[in-house]
C-alpha cells in the first residue's frame, strides 16, 4: 500500500509553467482557480506553485464523494472516491489557487506536503483522522481530533451520523 | 438513560487501516508505577492516555518527528545549515522531564492540553494535544440545511460567532451567485467589526489575567459587556447569534442603533487609552512580554500562521485590505504590523486593532445606506411577516424555506474572511441539494497552534502561559 502511494519520479520537466502534463486546470463558477494534478505530479505541481510565489498553504482538507460520484470535473480527470483539496495562497500576488487531488478508495495514500509547507502538519493529520487518507512522508501520522482508540473515520459518507433516541412515535431510527 | 448511540461507529468504513496506523496499546504509565500498589494509578493513566498523539520520550521519538517538534525542520528546506547545538537530539531522557499542562488548566483558554518537555525550568519541546472539545460539527453540517447551517457554525469560534456566520453565508452566496443589497453588506460589516472589538477585549482581559494583571481582566470584561448588550438588543442573543444568514441578515438594526454604537465607540476609545496606561507603559508587563515567544516572518509563513500572529512578524497581511470582501475597500483603516514577532507586538497589534475597528465602525455609522437588509429572493429568504397573512404564495415560500431549505447549485468554493484570530476559511461543496455536501472550516486557531512549539522553545515555563495566550486559541474552533 505504501509503495504504491509513494511519490514516483515524474519524467516531465518542472519548468516555469504549471500546466505541464498531468495537471488539468479549470475555473470554478465563482471565478476561482482550480488545478487537478495526478498523484504522480501532485508534489511537483505544488512545488512549482511554491517556487512561483505561493508562500502559504492556507488550507488542506479531504472530501468523500461516495454519494456524489457525478460531480463536474474537467476532461481527463477520472473521479475517485476521495479528494484532497489544498488551498494555496500567494501573499505577494493576493491570489489563491486550489489543488484538487483524486484519491482512490482502494489505495488512499497521498504524498505529504510537509516538506514544502510545514504548516500542513496539523491539517494532514486532521484529514487522516477524519477520512483515513494516509499521507506518506508525514513525520507524525497520528489522530489529532479523535481519541487514539477510535474506530473508523467519521467524515466518510458511509460512517453513521448517530443520534440519541427520542421517545415519540415515528421518530427515525439510528442510521 | 438509554444507550447513547451518537458515539458508536457503525462500521470500520472502507479500507483497512494503514499498517503504520495500527494502534499500539497505550503506554502503561511510568515504570515506577509497575508495582502492585499503584494499579489504580496505572489504570487511570491508561484510561486518559492519548497514546502516540502525546509527546513521547526523546529515546522513543524518531529523528524526523523530533526535529519537527523542536522546530528545526522549518529551517531545513531553506538550505541553511542547521546548528547541531540547536537540536540537542542527543540530550538524554534523564536530564529532562515531560509534564502535562491541561486539559483542565485555567490558563490554557479551554481544554487545550500542552505536553512540555522541560530541562529545569526551560521548555525544550512542546506538543499541543487537542480534540477534547471535538463535537463533529463538520459532520453535523452535512445533516443541516443551509438555513440551519449558521446555527451550527456560530458555535465554533464562540468569541467571534458573527465571523463564522459571515464566512458560511459568503460561501453559500458565492455558490448561489447572489447579488447582495448594499445595506446588508454594511450591517454585516458593522456587526463583525463590533465582534472584533469584543473578541479583542476578551483577549486583553484573559491575557492580562495570564500575566497577573487582574484589573485588566475586569476592565476587559466590563467593556465587552457593552458590545454584548448591543448584540443582545440587535440579535436577541449575547452569543451564538444566528444573525448573519445566507441571503442577508436575520433582521434590520434596531431603532436608535447609531446612538448605541456611538456610545460604544466613544467609551472603548477612551478606555483603550487607560489600558495603555495600565499595561503598555508598565515595566513589569514589558519585561514579561518583550522578546518572549519570538517568531520570524519566514517561520510564520511556513507554518501557515495568520492574523495578529503573522502581522506581529512584520507581514502586512490582512484579508480586509489585501483581498477585500463586503465593502472593506470603501472604508479607511490601517493594518497594524509588528516588528519582532514577540508577545508585546501581538499585544499592541490587538490593542490597536480595537482602535482601527472603532474607526471603521464610525465610518459605517456615517455611510450606512438605506435599503433592504436581505435579498428579496423568495426561494432563499423568507417573506416578511406581514405578507404571510395576505398571500398564499408567501405562506408556501415561508414553509418551504424553513422545512426543506433552498437548493444551492452544484459546485465548490473556498471563501475566507479575516476573523480576530486570522484567516477563517470555509470550503463548501454542494451537490445541488438543500444540504451542504461537505463543509470544512479552516479555523485560524487550529492552524496557529502549530506555531506554539516553535515559539515556546527555549523559553521559561512561566512564559509558556503568556505565549499560549498571545496565540489566542479558542478551543471551540480548534476542535470543531
Amino acid at each position: 500500500m505504501t509503495a504504491a502511494g509513494a511519490p514516483e519520479v515524474v519524467a516531465e520537466p518542472t519548468g516555469a509553467s504549471h500546466s505541464g502534463g498531468g495537471v488539468a486546470r479549470a475555473t470554478s463558477r465563482p471565478g476561482q482557480e482550480v488545478v487537478f494534478p495526478t498523484r504522480q505530479s501532485y508534489v511537483d505541481a505544488v512545488r512549482d506553485y511554491r517556487d512561483s510565489g505561493f508562500e502559504m498553504c492556507s488550507d488542506l482538507c479531504g472530501v468523500d464523494y461516495l454519494t456524489h460520484p457525478g460531480r463536474t470535473l474537467p476532461n481527463g480527470v477520472a473521479p475517485e472516491r476521495f479528494e484532497v483539496v489544498v488551498n494555496l495562497l500567494s501573499l505577494s500576488q493576493a491570489r489563491r489557487v486550489r489543488v484538487r487531488l483524486q484519491v482512490p478508495e482502494s489505495d488512499a495514500t497521498v504524498p505529504s506536503l510537509f516538506d514544502l509547507y510545514p504548516g500542513t502538519e496539523a491539517m494532514e493529520r486532521e484529514a487522516f483522522d477524519l477520512f483515513g487518507i494516509v499521507f506518506v512522508g508525514h513525520p507524525d501520522m497520528t489522530r489529532i481530533l479523535l481519541p487514539e482508540d477510535w474506530e473508523g473515520h467519521p467524515l466518510r459518507k458511509d460512517y453513521g451520523v448517530g443520534r440519541v433516541p427520542v421517545q415519540f412515535k415515528g421518530a427515525p431510527g439510528p442510521r | 438513560m438509554s444507550d447513547v448511540q451518537a458515539t458508536t461507529p457503525t462500521d470500520g468504513a472502507g479500507a483497512p487501516p494503514h499498517p503504520d496506523t495500527v494502534l499500539d496499546p497505550p503506554p502503561s504509565g511510568d515504570e515506577f508505577l509497575d508495582d502492585g500498589p499503584f494499579d489504580r494509578a496505572q489504570g487511570l493513566v491508561a484510561e486518559t492516555s492519548e497514546g502516540v498523539q502525546e509527546l513521547s520520550r526523546r529515546s522513543e521519538t524518531d529523528p524526523s518527528q523530533l526535529r519537527r517538534e523542536v522546530g528545526a525542520v522549518l529551517r531545513l528546506p531553506e538550505g541553511v545549515a542547521v546548528d547541531p547545538s540547536d537540536i540537542d537530539i542527543e540530550q538524554t531522557d534523564d536530564e529532562t522531564m515531560i509534564i502535562n499542562m491541561g486539559p483542565q488548566h485555567p490558563s490554557t483558554h479551554g481544554v487545550l492540553r500542552l505536553m512540555l518537555e522541560l530541562d529545569g525550568e526551560t521548555v525544550l519541546r512542546t506538543k499541543p494535544v487537542i480534540g477534547y472539545l471535538h463535537t463533529g460539527m463538520e459532520k453535523t453540517a452535512e445533516e443541516l440545511t443551509y438555513v440551519q447551517g449558521s446555527t451550527n457554525v456560530t458555535r465554533m469560534d464562540y468569541l467571534a460567532p458573527l465571523h463564522n456566520e459571515l464566512v458560511l453565508s459568503l460561501a453559500v452566496e458565492a455558490l448561489l451567485g447572489a447579488e447582495m443589497p448594499p445595506r446588508s453588506d454594511w450591517i454585516r460589516m458593522l456587526m463583525v467589526e463590533l465582534n472584533r472589538v469584543s473578541s479583542h477585549l476578551m483577549w486583553m482581559a484573559t491575557n492580562g489575567m495570564d500575566l497577573g494583571s487582574t484589573s485588566m481582566m475586569i476592565y476587559g470584561f466590563r467593556e465587552r459587556e457593552m458590545v454584548l448588550a448591543f448584540f443582545e438588543k440587535t440579535t436577541g442573543l449575547r452569543m451564538n447569534h444566528n444573525f448573519i444568514r445566507p441571503g442577508g441578515t436575520a433582521a434590520d438594526l434596531p431603532d436608535g442603533w447609531e446612538d448605541d454604537v456611538t456610545v460604544i465607540c466613544d467609551t472603548v476609545m477612551e478606555r483603550t487609552d487607560e489600558y495603555d496606561e495600565l499595561l503598555t507603559g508598565q515595566p513589569l508587563f514589558r519585561q514579561r512580554s518583550e522578546g518572549i515567544g519570538t517568531l520570524s516572518a519566514e517561520e510564520a509563513l511556513a507554518l501557515s500562521l495568520t492574523g495578529p500572529v503573522l502581522r506581529s512578524t512584520g507581514v502586512p497581511w490582512d484579508l480586509r485590505r489585501s483581498m477585500p470582501y463586503l465593502r472593506y475597500d470603501e472604508v479607511d483603516f490601517d493594518v497594524i504590523v509588528g516588528t519582532y514577532g514577540d508577545n508585546f507586538d501581538r499585544y499592541s497589534i490587538r490593542l490597536n486593532e480595537i482602535r482601527e475597528s472603532v474607526k471603521i465602525i464610525r465610518q459605517i455609522v456615517e455611510k450606512m445606506p438605506a435599503g433592504d437588509y436581505r435579498i428579496q429572493d423568495k426561494k432563499v429568504t423568507p417573506p416578511p411577516r406581514g405578507r404571510i397573512d395576505e398571500s398564499m404564495e408567501a405562506l408556501i415560500h415561508h414553509f418551504k424555506v424553513f422545512t426543506e431549505g433552498f437548493k444551492v447549485p452544484e459546485g465548490e468554493v473556498y471563501v475566507a474572511v479575516e476573523s480576530p484570530r486570522g484567516e477563517l476559511g470555509c470550503y463548501l461543496v454542494s451537490d445541488g441539494s438543500p444540504k451542504a455536501y461537505r463543509m470544512h472550516i479552516r479555523g485560524p486557531s487550529f492552524v496557529n497552534l502549530q506555531g506554539l512549539p516553535l515559539m515556546m522553545r527555549g523559553g521559561l515555563l512561566a512564559d509558556a502561559v503568556a505565549v499560549c495566550s498571545t496565540i489566542d486559541p479558542v478551543m471551540g474552533e480548534v476542535d470543531r
